[in-house]
Order: C-alpha cells, then sequence, then structure tokens
C-alpha cells in the first residue's frame, strides 16, 4: 500500500504546486479526525493544503442541555443511564457521566441491544439509552426501539441526540464558512445514506465531494481525488470506498430510521440551529421518548466563557488558536466537547499534532 | 464410630479465615503451605530472616485487583508474581523472595483460592523465588470484590549494573523484547459490558531470566521499565519527561499481533496505550543494540523483540513522537488513565 | 464518526449473527443487512452489519487484511 500512498501523494503534491494557492478540505467526520492525526497525515501533506476539522464529532456537536437532561435522569434512582464511551466524559453543568459512574447506575454499552438487555435484565428500573451518532448509529438505535415495541419493554427508552450529516454541511457552507473549498465526505455514513447524498452539495455549491474509508491509504487517495478536482476546476461527487459503499446506500437501515424517526429543526454546539437537522421519535414510538417520559427538555445551552468550540468544529480556527487550549482546557480536564472526545478535532490535536 | 475433627471442611471463605484463630491457621496450612513450600516459610514466623549476600538490594511492592480472576495465558496468583518479579528484573537484580498477602472476601469459593495458590507457587518455583511470608486477612462481601493480592519482592542488585534515567543519551536505541497489548486486551475482552469471545492470550511471563541474561552477557543496557499500565506511550513519556530528551520510534518496527490489532481497532483503542505483562523497554547504547537483540531473540521470551527507535534531542518540550506507516509523524502522548470504547 | 471493522459471519441464526475479526469474535445482529450470508465479509457498527464488503476490495483497503494471507487466519502472527 505505500507504493499507493506515495503516488497520491506525489500526485497531491503537483496539483497542490500548479494551483498555487491555499487549498481547505473539511473532513466531516471525526472519526477520519482521529485517523488523520493517528496516521500523521497532516504532516506529509504539502503547505499550502489545509485538512480542517467539520462538525462531524457526534459528542462535540451535542449541545450541552442535552447532556445536562443527562445527567439530570443519572440522579435518578430509578433509571439506569445506558451509553456508548464516548459520551462519559463530555461535561455537563456540573461533572459529567464519569464522575456519576460512582453511583453505578451508569452503563457503557457498546450496542444499543446492549442498552435493551439492560432493560430487560432490570424490571424494576428505567433505562435510558443515550443515543447519540450520526446516519451510521441511528439505525441501531431504531431496530432497538421496534424490538422494545414488539415485546413491550416499558422500561426502555432513549434520549435521542441523534444528528443528520447533510443539513450540517448545508449550513457550514450557506452561513458560516465560505472557506471551504471540498469536503472529505464519511466513508460509513455513506454506507447507510449512499453516496448519492452527497450530490446535492456537488450541485448546489460547486464543491468536490469525495467518500473516503479511514485507512491512511483512502484518505490520502481521497484527498488526491478532491485536488485532482480542484485543478480541473469540475467539482464531482466520487466514491473512493466501493469496498463498502454504494451509490444508494443500505435501503433497509434508510427504512427503519424513516420509519423511527423524523426530522426536527435542531440546535448544534458551535453551529446554532439548523432546521430538520436532529432526529425525534415520531409520535408512533414517542412512549420510549425518555423526554416526554420524563418531562424534561433541553435547556438551551450557554457558552462556556472562552471555549471557541463553535468555530473550531466550522473549521474558522484551529484547536491553538483558542485561548484555553492547553491551558485550562486539557484532556484530563476538558472545558469544551472538542476536548472531551477523543475524535474531538482539539483532543486529537493536543493527543496527536502540536505543530501540525 | 465418626471422628469429629476440629477443622471442618469448608468450601467458601468465612470471615473466621481471617481471624487468627482456628480457621485461619487450617487455611494457611492446609490450602497456602503445600504450595509454596519453603523452610523460611514453613517457620511461619511474623518476620522472615534472609541470609543474602552483601551489596545492594532492590525492593519493591505491588496489589493486584485484576477482573477477571482467571484469563487466557494467567491468572491474579501469576500475575502477582510476574509482576513484583518483574518490577525487581527491570531494575537490574535477580529476585529472591516475594512476600504474599491476601484479602479475601466472605463467601469466596475455596476452590477457585486453591487454583490462584497452585498458580502462584508454580509461578515462583519455575523461577526459583520463595514466597517468604505472608498475611491472610477477610473482609465482608463486596469489600475486596472477591480477592485482592498484594506482593512485596527483594532482589539482589547484579554486579557492575547502574539502570538509571540519567544514563540515557541521545542516540541510544529503544528495544522492546516482542508484542504488545496482549494482555490488556485480554483482560478487556472479559470484562463484563465488553466480553467477547476471542483466542487473545495475556503475554503474562516472569522477565528475570531474560533480564538477568541480558545485563550479564552485555554491557550498554543503560535504563529498563516494564510498560504495564498505561502501556508503551506511557513507559516512553515517562522515560521523556524524566531525562528532558525525546524519543522517536517507528511504527512499523512495533510488533503486533493482527488478533490484538483487531480487538483494539473494534473498540477505538490505541495499542501503544495498551497494558502489557511480560514485556520491558530497555534504552540501550547504540552500540550495544543489535548484540542485545540477538540475546533476547535468543530466549523463548525475546523471540519477537525490535529496535523500535530511539532517544533523539529535545526541540522545545520533551516529546514521544512516532513515525507512521505511511511516513507521517504524529506525538505520542501520555493516556488519560482510562480507555473508554467507542462508537465513533 | 463510525468506527466500524470488517468481519467475517461465521454463525447465523435468523438476525443473530456472530462474526469473526482476525480470532474476535462478536456477537452482531444482521437486522440492516437482510441479505447477509454464513461466511460473508461485513463491516460491523455498534453490534450492526451495515453492510457487505467486497472481499477483493478489502485486500486492497484494509493494511490488517492485507497482510494476512488467507484472512481467515486466527494464529497469532507478528503484523509488520
Amino acid at each position: 500500500m505505500l507504493d499507493r500512498i506515495n503516488k497520491a501523494q506525489n500526485d497531491i503534491n503537483t496539483a497542490c504546486q500548479t494551483l498555487g494557492r491555499q487549498i481547505n478540505i473539511m473532513e466531516v467526520c471525526g472519526t477520519h479526525t482521529v485517523s488523520i492525526f493517528r496516521n500523521g497525515i497532516r504532516s506529509i501533506l504539502p503547505k499550502n493544503l489545509k485538512l480542517l476539522s467539520g462538525p462531524g464529532c457526534p459528542v462535540c456537536v451535542t449541545n450541552q442541555g442535552y447532556i445536562d437532561v443527562v445527567l439530570q435522569l443519572a440522579d435518578r434512582d430509578d433509571c439506569i443511564i445506558a451509553t456508548y464511551g464516548d459520551m462519559i466524559r463530555v461535561p455537563g453543568k456540573e461533572g459529567s457521566l464519569e464522575t456519576k459512574q460512582a453511583k453505578t447506575n451508569v452503563k457503557v454499552v457498546l450496542s444499543s441491544e446492549d442498552a435493551l438487555q439492560l432493560a430487560k435484565d432490570n424490571p424494576g428500573k428505567t433505562v435510558v439509552f443515550v443515543a447519540v451518532g450520526f446516519e451510521t448509529t441511528t439505525p441501531a438505535t431504531a431496530v432497538v426501539v421496534k424490538e422494545a415495541t414488539a415485546g413491550a419493554i416499558d422500561n426502555f427508552c432513549i434520549l435521542s441526540g441523534h444528528k443528520l450529516v447533510i443539513p450540517a454541511m448545508r449550513a457550514l457552507l450557506s452561513e458560516k464558512n465560505d472557506n471551504i473549498n471540498a469536503f472529505l465526505c464519511p466513508g460509513h455514513v455513506s454506507a447507510i445514506i449512499g453516496y448519492g447524498a452527497f450530490a446535492e452539495i456537488v450541485e448546489e455549491f460547486d464543491r468536490p465531494c469525495v467518500v473516503a474509508g479511514f485507512e491512511p491509504v483512502q484518505i490520502i487517495e481521497g484527498l488526491c481525488e478532491i485536488c485532482r478536482q480542484l485543478s480541473t476546476g469540475k467539482a464531482e461527487l466520487k466514491s473512493m470506498y466501493s469496498a463498502v459503499v454504494t451509490e444508494k446506500g443500505n435501503i433497509a437501515a434508510q427504512k427503519i430510521i424513516d420509519e423511527c424517526f423524523e426530522p426536527v429543526d435542531g440546535y448544534w454546539r458551535g453551529l446554532g440551529k439548523i432546521p430538520k437537522s436532529t432526529l425525534k421519535l415520531k409520535d408512533k414510538y414517542s412512549q420510549f421518548d425518555a423526554s416526554k417520559r420524563f418531562g424534561i427538555s433541553e435547556e438551551p445551552s450557554e457558552e462556556i466563557k472562552g471555549c471557541r468550540c463553535g468555530e473550531v468544529l466550522c473549521g474558522l480556527i484551529e484547536p491553538p488558536d483558542c485561548g484555553l487550549f492547553g491551558r485550562n482546557c486539557t484532556p484530563q480536564e476538558p472545558v469544551g466537547p472538542c476536548m472531551v472526545s477523543s475524535e474531538g478535532a482539539c483532543a486529537a490535536w493536543f493527543k496527536y499534532g502540536r505543530d501540525k | 464410630m465418626t471422628q469429629m475433627t476440629k477443622a471442618t471442611k469448608h468450601d467458601r471463605i468465612l470471615l473466621a479465615h481471617g481471624g487468627g484463630g482456628q480457621l485461619m491457621d487450617d487455611l494457611i496450612r492446609r490450602h497456602i503451605l503445600p504450595g509454596l513450600k519453603n523452610d523460611t516459610l514453613d517457620e511461619l514466623g511474623d518476620s522472615a530472616k534472609l541470609d543474602l549476600a552483601s551489596g545492594s538490594v532492590c525492593f519493591t511492592t505491588d496489589s493486584y485487583v485484576v477482573k477477571p480472576l482467571f484469563f487466557n495465558g494467567g491468572d491474579i496468583g501469576k500475575l502477582a508474581v510476574c509482576g513484583t518479579v518483574n518490577d525487581l528484573a527491570v531494575a537490574g537484580s535477580k529476585p529472591v523472595a516475594l512476600t504474599l498477602s491476601l484479602i479475601i472476601e466472605d463467601g469466596f469459593e475455596i476452590e477457585l483460592l486453591d487454583k490462584i495458590l497452585a498458580s502462584i507457587g508454580e509461578t515462583a518455583g519455575r523461577i526459583g523465588v520463595d514466597i517468604v511470608t505472608g498475611d491472610t486477612k477477610t473482609v465482608e462481601t463486596g469489600a475486596a470484590d472477591r480477592i485482592f493480592i498484594n506482593t512485596a519482592g527483594i532482589g539482589i542488585r547484579l554486579a557492575d549494573v547502574d539502570l538509571d534515567f540519567e544514563k540515557i543519551a541521545v542516540g541510544d536505541k529503544i528495544i522492546i523484547n516482542g508484542t504488545i497489548g496482549d494482555h490488556g486486551m485480554t483482560i478487556i475482552s472479559q470484562r463484563e459490558e465488553i466480553k467477547f469471545q476471542s483466542q487473545l492470550k495475556s503475554d503474562c511471563a516472569p522477565l528475570a531470566g531474560l533480564t538477568v541474561e541480558l545485563l550479564e552477557s552485555t554491557t550498554g543496557i543503560k535504563f529498563m521499565r516494564d510498560p504495564t499500565r498505561g502501556g508503551l506511550a506511557a513507559t516512553l513519556n515517562e522515560i521523556a519527561r524524566s531525562t528532558a530528551l525525546s524519543v522517536e520510534i517507528r511504527e512499523i518496527d512495533v510488533p503486533v499481533r493482527p488478533i490484538v490489532q483487531a480487538a483494539a481497532d473494534m473498540l477505538g483503542f490505541d495499542v501503544l496505550t495498551i497494558a502489557n505483562e511480560g514485556k520491558f523497554v530497555a534504552v540501550v547504547s547504540p552500540e550495544s543494540a543489535d548484540e542485545c537483540l540477538s540475546v533476547c531473540r535468543n530466549h523463548p521470551l525475546g523471540k519477537e523483540a525490535e529496535i523500535i527507535g530511539e532517544v533523539v534531542e529535545t526541540r522545545d518540550v520533551p516529546l514521544v513522537e512516532i513515525e507512521t506507516r505511511i511516513g507521517g509523524k504524529r506525538i505520542v502522548q501520555m493516556p488519560y488513565g482510562r480507555e473508554l470504547p467507542r462508537i465513533c | 464518526m463510525c468506527l466500524a471493522i470488517p468481519a467475517r459471519i461465521v454463525e447465523l441464526e435468523q438476525d443473530v449473527a456472530v462474526v469473526d475479526a482476525m480470532g474476535n469474535r462478536y456477537k452482531t445482529k444482521t437486522t440492516l443487512l437482510p441479505e447477509a450470508k454464513l461466511g460473508d465479509l461485513v463491516l460491523v457498527h455498534a453490534g450492526f452489519a451495515i453492510s457487505l464488503v467486497d472481499e477483493e476490495e478489502a485486500k486492497q483497503t484494509w493494511q490488517l487484511i492485507a497482510e494476512i494471507d488467507e484472512f481467515d487466519d486466527t494464529q497469532n502472527k507478528v503484523s509488520g
């Protein structure tokens, strides 16, 4: 694979030299952020090619209000909180799920099915599944909501924090950031929604959209394809991840999302309100909606003084540009979600690269 | 006529087993002593008297709280011996004696205790280290998560061996005796919430045989440490921090089993931060590196040894950097202290 | 935003599967991939198979798979 990488690297260098100007490519996927850092990809790219870390980290873009609701529920003795590990250290107004773990009612799960099983095993408690993630993860939640319905598992509910990628990309381009020349699109979201879903970004905004997987060779070949397109001046939609991604995507998964959820307006940390960008359970399944069941709703979050997570998420600044980075805000004591989540731009930057 | 014996056979630990009386005496004589047989221990004195050649000793202690108690490649007993022996080994000493302190929950199955003790005896016997003194305490159910073990160890420092951070210099090579991540991923694979079936196997092993051979047959070894909790990342960062020098390693030279890498990938873990229990990192002079590597590779516990990097000048702050497989560079930070499985 | 790895289906009963990734075996559901069969290589995310994986392309795509001659191989071998 090294020869493929070297070839792609050469082609990127040539293209960037020819283009001569600053090129900004946004990677819309936190897993891409981590992979790019872990493999030291920035260190082998030409100086005029900049990778922006976008709002693709579901933990990072989750409003503090959502986290505070989860923490409130964690305080209840009649609740068990089932969460993916990603959420454990995200800080709310008062502590995080990690600090609540001493209470033993916070359980890390690897799958929504584990959360449902917890409900079956603990009939005296209500299990609240912290359902975050983009389209890759949403179907897993939908499956268990349907299973809970079929099995009449009444002591199970979800707090939906699921979000949609395309509305965020549109919001970025419409209002926030003209700087973005192209997108490296998320490979596994595409496995669900199909790479065809990004066509509207190419057509309406004339930006290259290239879907790539997460191995370094795929990322670099994806970047190479973007540079090629920028050189020709013609924005195209292309998938470099044919091993798993098709144009139409996973229809069964799309159907089940559609059956259980509907898009509503939602608040994204750093991006503000984005229309039809978050998912809410349809009325048919509202009995499994934790916020309805407990009568708690998200409060609009107050931004923490000095925290510039929002600008980092939009790719407007880099982590070191934030005054708190590395000082008051470190992985050991994170202030904003960009530092908490292992795939947040700030955490990745801190862990893997100081000068790149 | 049936004979009433004073010590009734129990199948679970009772609080009374820690009470210093008949039951504890019975436990020690019938379960603990037999597998650990040595003259010093048989005296059951309050302290062990050891006749050691004059010189300096290394002295260490560690506590073992691993769950699950039994895992592929070992158990808490084997770990309790190897962990402490390895701390003595990497300090440049030959381990001679261990203490054994047990804290056992009321209700713990004696059959399991026997298995753990057998493992301790077997491991210690293989290395030639005696358990010379010990202690047994019992606590209420829930207070010790079934069983906790503490071992302290003494080793005789090898002649003319002085391993110290201060000896490390720019240009020194970094050697590891084999694959990383095996122990930690094995344990993680058996954690309640994560449990998955696997052929993962802990690398738990006593290193003293190899380290003594290395130190006695080569010169040029400046420093050694075993990368346990926090993995290779933590150990290399400790070296950087203590020496104020920087470290560069090459990903392609760091040995990792595919099964370990795949398991780490599934959970989003960085293999560099995962614990090892049968590995040491050695910082050696550049002239002696090849010879050290050769000694390692001729030993069963070092067959997959590699030179993974070197000590370099510090630019602004002491850093550990890795050259990735694709020729990129990134920093290896001190791990947080707890790996959480991710889905994103 | 999506950690997912390729794994082979080694047991399948309705939509309850066991997949094997380099010798690690995980419970997985194939509810989202009704066309999946025993022996298929699939992409697994958060306990669900979300996509079929083309075998030939897998070798071109994933470093770990490329390094193993037959990637059902569960012998512990050193990589790199």
